[in-house]
This record gives C-alpha cells, sequence and structure tokens, in this order.
C-alpha cells in the first residue's frame, strides 16, 4: 500500500485511541474526587497537578494557562483547541487523517468518526460538558469503541489493518504506562491517610481508567501498587497491559514485512522483539528496583524508538528514491500555505 | 398534490408543468406519489437526507469561521424527471459531440487539416491560452483526448436543448449524481416504485473500464491511481469517492516517482508501476519540469514518461483548447468537417468578438448579451447585459474592444425551472444539467446527470461556489 496512506492510517487510529484514553483519565480523576469531601484547592491541585505532568503536556499547559485547578486542567485536557492533545484536537486530527484516505475506509466507520467530529463541535456536546460531564465522556468513549468495532468488523486483515493495529496498541501500552505514572507525581500526603487510604483509592482509580476493574478482581486480590503495577504492565491477557499491547506489535511489525517472529528485518522489529522479551521475563521486582518512574520512563522512550523506527522503515525508505526532488519552499508554514492554496485551484 | 398547490411556472419552460398549469404526462406518476406525503412528513424526510449529506462528510467549508463549520451543499428533494425519448436524443447529441472533439484534438496536435482547409481560422488555436503546441506529434492512447467530458446543458423557453460550454479537462460532479439518487433513496424509498428510473450506478464500473482500456500495458491487469491535488481541494470529497468506487488507490503528486521514463508509487514494500493517471490535477500544475515551475502538487518528469508511452492520463494534456470558448464556437463545424453530420445538438448562439461583425452587433447590443471571456467558468469573468449596471457595461466594453480575441457574447437563454422547495413553499427556481460522458472502448453515458439548481429567486447562476444546488435527475425507462 501507499507509504503516506500507511502512515494516515496509524496515526487516525493513535489519535483516536488517545482521546478515548484521556476520556477515561479525566472521567475517573473526576469522579474520584467526589470521595474527598473537603478538598481546599491546594490539595485540589495536588490531584490535578500530576495528570498534566503524566501526559507530558506541563509547559503547554503552563503557557495557557495560570492555575491547576480542575476546571483548567479539565478544560486543558478535554476541549481547549490551543492544546494539539485536547480530546477535541484529537478527534479533529484523526477525522482529518480519515479524510485523507477515506478511499480506504468503510463508508460506517467514516461516518461514525465524522459523526465524533461533529459532537465533538456541537452545542449539544458543549451543554453535556457543563452540565453532566461523566455523560459527555461517556459519549466520547462509546463512539471511540464503536470506531474500533467497525473498524475490526469491515476492514480486511491486510497491511491496512495492521498499520491500524500497531497504531492502536502503541498508543494504548504508552497510555498505560502514562496512567501509571500519575502515581509518581502525587504530593506525599495523599499517601497513607486515616481510615481510606488515598493509595487505594488511587490504584482503584487507575484500574478503572484502564477499564481493569472486572478484569483485575478476577485474578487479584488486594489492590497495591505491586498488584496494580503487575497485572497493568505484565498480564498476559489485559488488552491493556503493555506486555500485551507489545506482543500485538510485534505480531503486526512480522506480519507487515513477511519475517518470521523472533527474528527481525528492520530497527522497529528488533526493538520490540527486545522489549517484548524483557516484559515475558520480567517482574514488578525489576520495577520497583528501578524505581516505578523511572521504569516507566525507560518504557515511553522504547515505544517511541520504535513508533520512530516504523516511519523511517515504511514511510521515509521509499521517500529516499526520489531522483529529482521538486522545488523547496523556503519555510514548513510557508509551505504549508502554499500547498493548500494550490490544492484548491489545480483543478 | 398539496404541496404543488398555487405553483406557478410563471413564463419560463418549467420541466414538470406545461404553460396552462397541467402536470407534463411523464411527471403524474411522480406527483401522485408525492401528493401522498404531508407537508410535515416531506420536511423530516428531506432533513433527513441532509443529515445523510453531512455524516457522509459531503460538505464544504465555510471559510473564516475558526470552528471549522461544515456545510453540505445543498440538495432539493425534488427529482427532475425525463422522459425515455427527450434522454435518447441527448445522448445520441452528446456521443456526435464527444467524437468530434476528440478527432478535432488529434488533428490540431497532429497534421492540423482543419487549419489548413481554413474551417477554423489558425489564429484561434496558436493564441487559444491552454493549446500546448509542445505536445504536438505526440501519441496518445487509444488516439483519445477527452475521456471524460462534463458538457453543461441548458434548455430555453422554447424547450430546445442547447450545449452551454464542454468540459473537456477535470469536469467534477459525478460524485454528487450519484450521492444525490443514495440520498434520495433512502429517504423517499417508496417513489421509486414502479416508475421506471434508470440507475446510475454503473458510472464508477465504465470509468474504470475506460482506464483499463487506455493502459499502455494491455498484457496485464493495469494498476490505475486517481492523482489529486489534496485534502484541501474542494472536490476531496469526489476523488476519494471515486477512487474507492473503483477500488484504485487515490495519490498525490509526492505519492508517485518518475525513473527512467516510468512511473512508480511509492508503496510500504517499494516502487509500483503505475500504468494509467485519472489526474484530477489540470495541466498547469501536473509537472513541475514543463508547467509550472512552483507547483509542489506535480510529479516531476511526469511528461517525459507520458511522451514516452509509458503511462496513460485520462484526460489527455492539452485538452483546454476545447474549452476556449472561442474553439466553443466552432464545435457545430467539427461535427460537420469530421463526421458529415449535422449537429444533433445547437450551441447557443454566439458572437465572436473577434470577428468584424460580431463586434459590431456585440457593442451596439451589450444590455441585453452575456459576455464571457474565453477562459473562465464557475461563473466568474462575466458580463450578465440585463442586470449589469452602466458602469460594468462601460469596463467591459473596453475589456472586448482592447483584447476581442479573449471574449464572446451570447443572448440571454431563460434557463427551464424546476419546482423546488424554498423555505416553505414549492417555487419554480433556474436549472441546468450536467451529463458525463465517458470514452473508453466505447461512447458510456450515465442517463441523467447532475441537475444544478440556482436556489436564488430569478438566478441564472447554478454554481455551487455561488449559491447553487442539486436535484437527482430521472430519466425513465
Amino acid at each position: 500500500m501507499l507509504s503516506r496512506v500507511a502512515n494516515t492510517l496509524y496515526w487516525m487510529v493513535r489519535y483516536v485511541e488517545r482521546a478515548d484514553n484521556l476520556a477515561r483519565l479525566i472521567d475517573v480523576n473526576q469522579q474520584l474526587l467526589l470521595d474527598f469531601e473537603s478538598l481546599d484547592s491546594e490539595r485540589l491541585r495536588g490531584f490535578w497537578q500530576p495528570i498534566i505532568l503524566s501526559t507530558g503536556d506541563e509547559d503547554a499547559f503552563a503557557k495557557l494557562y495560570d492555575t491547576t485547578g480542575s476546571a483548567e486542567v479539565i478544560r486543558f485536557l478535554t476541549n481547549d483547541p490551543k492544546n494539539p492533545n485536547s480530546i477535541t484536537s484529537c478527534i479533529a486530527l484523526a477525522r482529518e487523517n480519515a479524510r485523507t484516505v477515506r478511499d480506504q475506509l468503510s463508508d460506517e466507520l467514516w461516518e461514525e468518526l465524522n459523526s465524533l467530529y461533529l459532537f465533538s463541535r456541537s452545542d449539544e456536546a458543549q451543554s453535556l460538558f457543563d452540565a453532566d460531564p461523566p455523560r459527555y465522556y461517556e459519549n466520547i468513549r462509546r463512539s471511540a469503541m464503536t470506531f474500533l468495532g467497525i473498524a475490526a468488523s469491515t476492514t480486511s486483515r491486510n497491511e491496512a489493518w495492521e498499520f491500524m493495529d500497531l497504531g492502536r496498541h502503541l498508543e494504548r501500552a504508552d497510555k498505560t504506562t502514562r496512567f501509571l505514572d500519575v502515581s509518581s507525581y502525587l504530593p506525599a500526603a495523599a499517601e497513607g491517610q486515616d481510615a481510606i487510604s488515598p493509595g487505594v483509592l488511587h490504584w482503584t482509580a487507575t484500574l478503572r481508567s484502564c477499564g481493569a476493574m472486572g478484569a483485575f478482581r478476577a485474578t487479584r486480590r488486594d489492590i497495591t501498587a505491586e498488584t496494580v503495577v503487575d497485572f497493568l504492565i505484565f498480564s498476559k491477557d489485559f488488552p491493556r497491559s503493555v506486555r500485551y499491547c507489545m506482543e500485538k506489535v510485534d505480531i503486526s511489525l512480522h506480519l507487515i514485512s513477511g519475517t518470521p517472529r523472533g527474528s527481525f528485518s528492520n530497527e522497529a522489529e528488533r526493538e520490540s522483539g527486545r522489549l517484548l522479551s524483557d516484559l515475558n521475563y520480567g517482574s514488578t521486582k525489576d520495577v520497583f528496583e528501578t524505581g516505578l518512574h523511572e521504569y516507566l520512563d525507560a518504557l515511553q522512550g522504547r515505544f517511541n524508538h520504535i513508533g520512530g523506527e516504523i516511519f523511517e522503515t515504511y514511510v521515509l525508505m521509499p521517500e529516499r528514491v526520489q531522483i529529482s526532488p521538486g522545488p523547496k519552499p523556503p519555510t514548513l508554514s510557508d509551505a504549508a500555505v502554499w500547498r493548500m492554496e494550490q490544492q484548491q485551484s489545480a483543478s | 398534490m398539496e404541496m404543488f398547490k398555487g405553483y406557478d411556472p410563471g413564463r419560463f419552460y418549467d420541466e414538470m408543468f406545461g404553460g396552462d398549469g397541467s402536470v407534463r404526462k411523464h411527471c403524474a406518476p411522480l406527483l401522485k406519489k408525492f401528493g401522498k406525503l404531508d407537508q410535515r412528513d416531506f420536511l423530516a424526510r428531506k432533513a433527513n437526507s441532509e443529515l445523510y449529506f453531512l455524516r457522509q462528510g459531503i460538505t464544504f467549508n465555510v471559510y473564516h469561521d475558526d470552528r471549522g463549520t461544515e456545510r453540505i451543499f445543498p440538495f432539493d428533494p425534488i427529482p427532475r424527471v425525463m422522459p425515455a425519448a427527450e434522454w435518447e436524443h441527448l445522448e445520441a447529441g452528446l456521443t456526435q459531440r464527444i467524437v468530434a472533439l476528440n478527432l478535432f484534438l488529434h488533428d490540431i496536435y497532429h497534421d492540423q487539416q482543419i487549419l489548413k482547409d481554413e474551417v477554423i481560422p489558425r489564429f484561434y488555436i496558436e493564441q487559444a491560452k491552454h493549446y500546448r503546441p509542445e505536445f504536438r506529434g505526440v501519441d496518445v492512447a487509444a488516439d483519445t483526448y477527452i475521456h471524460i467530458c462534463g458538457s453543461d446543458l441548458i434548455r430555453g423557453g422554447d424547450g430546445v436543448y442547447y450545449v452551454l460550454e464542454d468540459n473537456g479537462r477535470c469536469p467534477s460532479g459525478a460524485s454528487y449524481l450519484l450521492e444525490n439518487r443514495n440520498a434520495l433513496k433512502r429517504a423517499f424509498p417508496g417513489i421509486f416504485e414502479s416508475l421506471g428510473v434508470r440507475p446510475v450506478d454503473s458510472y464508477p464500473r465504465d470509468l474504470l473500464n475506460m482506464l483499463h482500456h487506455i493502459s499502455p500495458r494491455q498484457d496485464k491487469d493495469p494498476v490505475c491511481v486517481l492523482l489529486t491535488p489534496g485534502c484541501y481541494n474542494s472536490a476531496y470529497f469526489e476523488h476519494c469517492y471515486l477512487a474507492r468506487e473503483m477500488g484504485i488507490d487515490i495519490v498525490e503528486g509526492k505519492d508517485l516517482v518518475v525513473v527512467d521514463k516510468f512511473v512508480y508509487m511509492r508503496t510500504t514494500r517499494g516502487l509500483l508501476r503505475v500504468d494509467v493517471i485519472y489526474r484530477r490535477i489540470d495541466d498547469d500544475f501536473i509537472d513541475p519540469v514543463v508547467f509550472r515551475k512552483d507547483s509542489v502538487l506535480g510529479v516531476p518528469g511526469l511528461m517525459n514518461a507520458y511522451k514516452a508511452g509509458n503511462v496513460s492520463l485520462a484526460n489527455a494534456v492539452g485538452t483546454g483548447v476545447a474549452d476556449d470558448k472561442v474553439i466553443y464556437y466552432f464545435v457545430p463545424r467539427m461535427i460537420e468537417y469530421y463526421l458529415g453530420q449535422e449537429p444533433i445538438l445547437p450551441n447557443v448562439p454566439t458572437y465572436l468578438a473577434s470577428e468584424a461583425e460580431d463586434m459590431k452587433y456585440i457593442l451596439k447590443n451589450l444590455p441585453e448579451l452575456v459576455v464571457k471571456a474565453a477562459n473562465e467558468s464557475g461563473g466568474y469573468g462575466m458580463l450578465m447585459g440585463p442586470t449589469a449596471s452602466k458602469d460594468e457595461i462601460e469596463a467591459f466594453r473596453e475589456r472586448i474592444v482592447a483584447d476581442p480575441r479573449n471574449y464572446i457574447a451570447q443572448p440571454v437563454i431563460s434557463l427551464s425551472t424546476s419546482p423546488t422547495w424554498c423555505e416553505g413553499a414549492m417555487e419554480g427556481r433556474h436549472i441546468d444539467l450536467r451529463p458525463y460522458i465517458i470514452y473508453g472502448k466505447d461512447v458510456k453515458i450515465v442517463p441523467g446527470g447532475l441537475t444544478r439548481v440556482a436556489l436564488t429567486k430569478d438566478s441564472l447562476i447554478v454554481n455551487s461556489s455561488q449559491g447553487g444546488g442539486s436535484k437527482d435527475t430521472w430519466v425513465l425507462r
């Protein structure tokens, strides 16, 4: 398939997955705060600050907002058009990607994403966001899930599917590590409080954010840092655990290249194989010895490495055969405007 | 009939009602079906069809709106109905026309017999803005230049169909013709029953067959692609739609590369040779080495591959000369010259400013005429004499005198009307018709075409950029 199309499908799905995960994260945290009755603004800040830090958007946030209250953080992550990683921005980007490969998508798939996009910009969405946030986030999640369901039932299992699957699982693995990483930024006071331990509450929220509560209960009893980390990183079966996602990434990579698993034909496969074996043979002991935050940070670095190598192998490489390069306009933004103008006038 | 009560066809030719207010015979069964709907039901179904377009993303962006509001192209649910015999007449006329146009293009890019015989004065061709002398002597696949033609037809007060222009470059709108039918079927499934409406869904298949037909490699399944300017082009929806319906890849210029006069596309598995390009980019932008140097949309070196016969383009390079409104004037002569036949479909009477007699007539009668620049479209570069101000008329007078080769004039033709739902009542609105003619192994025209409607009262401009909408077009068996 066309390299550009492969890249676009990959990002389309990544953005949908990102929006879905953010919607879970915010919703769960909002509900978690209902369990604490008397939080002053200082304590509230203590809860929302880590969310921003874990998504890695603290600089962007600081540029746009003076205070880290719940209203600001929620707006920033949900529907601030100035945040390129807000839920509505992700939906718009997913839809823009879909639009450029519209011919590759089933009608139903496009319609679902387009409807989600139209909803996200509607007055209905705004009033729901103001009056009934849980239902607002549920709408987003439901639509993202429907999108994945339609994709699964209307897409041929060919390269296009594998690139979409790659995007989904890499994004999912990344977000799971970020949910876990929230704990690294929690203020010390939040741990080990009186009767109800916020520690348990916090880990419960993490499981909920991953939709993992039921699956966790079925195999584990106590909710502790160790059991939750073990489940969300090392579970072989749970579809949002890092290990499960990396297994899928590894399978997709090998299906695309045709190389047998256990060997590699490019750097992305090599890194995914190495990472997968670290996960297959690792344990929570390694995690806490390294330090949870450091361990998660390293994982995120490796996901990025794999993502970069996929781009290098399948999108950039074919680019290099170009023998007579076209004229290069001076700067990137000029080039974008230029391209857009020509596209509008060229037929 | 309730909704049509009080409908006044006025002084125009109305497609549904005769001058005495009686229903035209071929429209009676349709009206009977619509008569069974009450207004509320009708409006609910109309809203439904609009939602369909919105969800399908058949929209255009409203500029200067940072919320990125999108609007649908207005769709009127009352179809335009055409009896079988009328369509047969149009089909014969359009077929005759595309055959003559292709013979003409082949001729002027080879021996130029028609110029030698002085049927068309040579300077008209040589001064045509879109004539490409550098492609003289280049042989193109199947000797065909215009593979897809979107001629605009209008019907005057006399009920006669005229050809207003032939769009032989990259005519757009075929996807609307297909989607209008889909939307109408969804919203009003009942009205189709037993009326004998001819289907239109063969269009993508006809298009793909044509692309296969012109492939330079006839021994194997050709690789066909649709070349788009990109997703900011207003016809991008259509590009995706047609590519998907045909099952071919949609590519941008940057997806293609030319190596040793062969065209390849960049795939995840390396380079794949391309045989046929259905291009939706104008000549000017298609190859920065040959045409506009600043084009970032084209494929450097594409013209070399094309001239070598290693890749076919639909439409061919250089067809724009036939879209020149001065050359249009000569199409009836081409038909007589190449085919020895009388034109089946007449042109709109046209005056050429470069001809002394015509010029005199034009300058004398400017307030009654429509003046058009030879190479503008979309309702631009035009003077509508009867509604123009004195200043506008004088401004055009100067332009015509300064550059006569670039102007033609025509009498105002009152386009026929069709009942159209206009905010609470059924009113007559002017319409035209754009059929899509495909010239492959033989000529295929999907029954009907895109009916465009000027939604503004009394307006004769049907272009979507200027407040036009569209309707489904029914050709009856």
